[in-house]
């Protein structure tokens, strides 16, 4: 039996890899693809060839001759745009795998920490009441109102001792409580064209989003999917819950603080960026497990792959839908989200 | 010895719930662990596996204070099985088997083909070859048992540390479960509530009331008609068996 484990081991992995080269391979083709839609979809319509060659043309592999309309269209407005939504996808569908995880609530997802909430606050607060007098962009006003409603939450669930309820439960609290606090700002002190721009920031933008940006956000997010792959056995370990985990040689403390320190970063940049965009921390995982099953070292590059591609499909709709107009991509998610939930929860019922 | 207590005390908020235990397990016996409902034999049990510090006292292994052992060179010789462990994640029973092999590999390294045979191996003693690729939902209560005894075995533990694990196992799997652990190479703690299956299988057995260790022992000086009036306020006769020469305990109508 051991010579025969040994050989079919032996023998399988070269298959893996090669599996596995595959699906990435065609992951980034997907990507590639739907990023190149999106570039071309607008007021002025791009085809594909010519997004195709403005890359190449850039990165010097060609020189094909180009309308410098398009072009300046392509670089300037909607490439950064549309990468940019890819690891906004990515990030949070990453930050609801990993709390769906540790917190073994299929409920969970960045938005239960109430660090949506925070930002929404600091946002508020720097746009309305003029907190730090221009010297705070409203970025950095929702990226500290995220980390106090992170510290807040971490605070009222003890710290790492508190065990997984707990810290749902804190979690809530925060959330009512900063919501109330952006609406009480909003109502008192707003006007009604502030209140309305901060509406449209709430539920989701990549309007604003240029190269800084995708910069910002790429790095963050690559960061954080490498860090979570470190930790793909670990998050494994944790679905008999805190106990088990400890049992299994795990630091519970340590670990839990990493991460959560980690899906408050991830969520805080793109919160800051382009709002704050729900449903898809909660949605993504769950599509992902159904697919690939619930071991990490899978889900995770399942999670970021198609948490991106559904932000570009998100985005790509909130600008085609109603002509001329352009929808909060919060609210794309939610309506596109909702519906396709429903078909897993119907499937996995039937599955159990 | 392997794991040792001293004067082991733990609190939840004002009530103790161990009270100045001490104990031995030597080395390759079954210790069994009795005592009614809310006797403290759980918390005993996460104490002695370093799941909890204690108030004051100390578990030590080998002679080492466990609570200055890292967790994972703890879990790489104890193995500890929970009364209620359960998951919403639809893990596959290999996979989770394969988590008790999580101590013994390092961040980067790969599978090897000794976590196979020690994932076989477990497999194969729990009677569940046939179900590997079986998802966890999918599986009864006494087969979820087994799995965690499958996953505890793929620990390759020194010592194991087993929380009522017989609950939900029919007379078979009971029997069977408890066999296997008695003939295992290691040292290991056992809370029972079946006392004659505590008398046939176990070593040595200890009787919790009240967080205290109030009597340890061979089974047969422990199970004695007075012990089971005064702790379990049971009417009952002992007599050793025919059968296996331990004592076997008849009830009283």
């Amino acid at each position: 039996m051991t010579t025969e484990t040994i050989r079919s081991s032996s023998g399988r992995q070269p298959r893996h890899l090669t599996v596995a080269a595959g699906i990435i391979l065609g992951s980034l083709v997907a990507i590639a693809l739907v990023v190149g839609i999106s570039v071309g979809i607008g007021d002025m319509p791009i085809p594909l060839s010519t997004t195709y060659s403005a890359i190449t043309n850039r990165l010097g592999w060609t020189m094909v001759q180009l309308n410098p309309i398009h072009e300046t269209v392509i670089w300037e407005y909607r490439l950064s745009r549309a990468l940019v939504a890819v690891f906004c996808g990515a990030g949070l569908a990453l930050c609801g795998a990993i709390m769906q995880a540790m917190l073994r609530n299929p409920l969970a997802e960045p938005y239960v920490l109430g660090i949506s909430a925070g930002a929404s606050t600091g946002a508020v607060a720097v746009v309305i009441l003029g907190i730090g007098a221009g010297a705070f962009s409203l970025s950095a006003g929702a990226f500290a109102g995220a980390f106090a409603a992170f510290l807040f939450v971490a605070l009222l669930s003890n710290g790492a001792r508190g065990g997984a309820d707990r810290t749902i439960l804190a979690g809530v609290a925060t959330s009512q409580l900063f919501n109330a606090a952006t609406s009480y700002i909003v109502t008192t002190s707003g006007n009604a064209q502030q209140a309305r721009d901060v509406m449209f920031w709430l539920l989701g933008s990549f309007g604003g989003v240029r190269w800084p940006e995708f910069w910002l956000v790429s790095i963050i997010v690559g960061l954080g999917l490498i860090v979570c792959l470190f930790y793909a056995r670990v998050l494994d370990a944790f679905a008999f819950g805190d106990e088990a985990a400890s049992s299994l040689g795990i630091d519970v403390g340590r670990t839990r603080i990493i991460l959560f320190a980690l899906t408050a970063i991830m969520t805080a940049t793109i919160v800051s960026m382009v709002g704050t965009i729900g449903f898809v921390g909660l949605v993504v995982p769950h599509a992902a497990r159904f697919v690939v099953g619930p071991l990490h070292a899978r889900l995770l590059p399942a999670c970021a792959v198609t948490g991106g591609v559904f932000m570009v499909l998100a985005d790509i709709a909130s600008r085609t839908l109603i002509p001329q107009q352009v929808l909060p991509i919060g609210v794309v998610t939610a309506l596109v989200g909702v519906p396709f939930f429903s078909i897993i929860l119907y499937k996995l019922q039937r599955a159990s | 010895m392997s794991i040792r207590a001293e004067n082991l005390v733990w609190k939840v908020g004002a009530k103790t719930i161990v009270d100045d235990v001490s104990l031995i397990a030597k080395p390759g016996e079954m210790l069994g662990l009795l005592g009614p409902n809310g006797s403290g034999k759980t918390s005993l049990l996460r104490l002695l596996a370093g799941l909890k510090r204690p108030l004051s006292g100390q578990v030590t292994l080998d002679g080492q204070n466990i609570g200055r052992i890292r967790r994972r060179a703890i879990a790489q010789r104890v193995a500890f099985i929970e009364q209620h462990a359960t998951t919403n994640a639809n893990l596959k029973v290999v996979d989770v088997v394969k988590l008790g092999r999580f101590p013994h590999r390092s961040m980067f390294s790969g599978w090897t083909s000794d976590d196979d045979a020690a994932v076989n191996d477990a497999l194969d003693r729990t009677e569940l070859t046939a179900k590997r690729n079986d998802t966890w939902q999918s599986l009864s209560g006494g087969e979820k048992q087994r799995a965690h005894l499958a996953r505890a075995l793929a620990q390759s533990p020194k010592e194991l540390i087993l929380d009522e694990p017989t609950n939900h196992l029919d007379v078979h799997h009971q029997i069977s479960l408890l066999r296997l652990v008695s003939q295992l190479e290691v040292t290991s703690i056992i809370a029972l509530h079946d006392l004659n299956h505590a008398a046939m299988f176990c070593d040595r057995l200890l009787v919790m009331k009240s967080g205290k260790i109030i009597a340890a022992g061979a089974p047969e000086d422990v199970l004695t008609r007075e012990l089971l009036g005064d702790v379990f306020s049971v009417e009952a006769h002992v007599s050793p068996s025919p059968y296996h020469a331990r004592p076997h305990i008849h009830f009283v109508r």
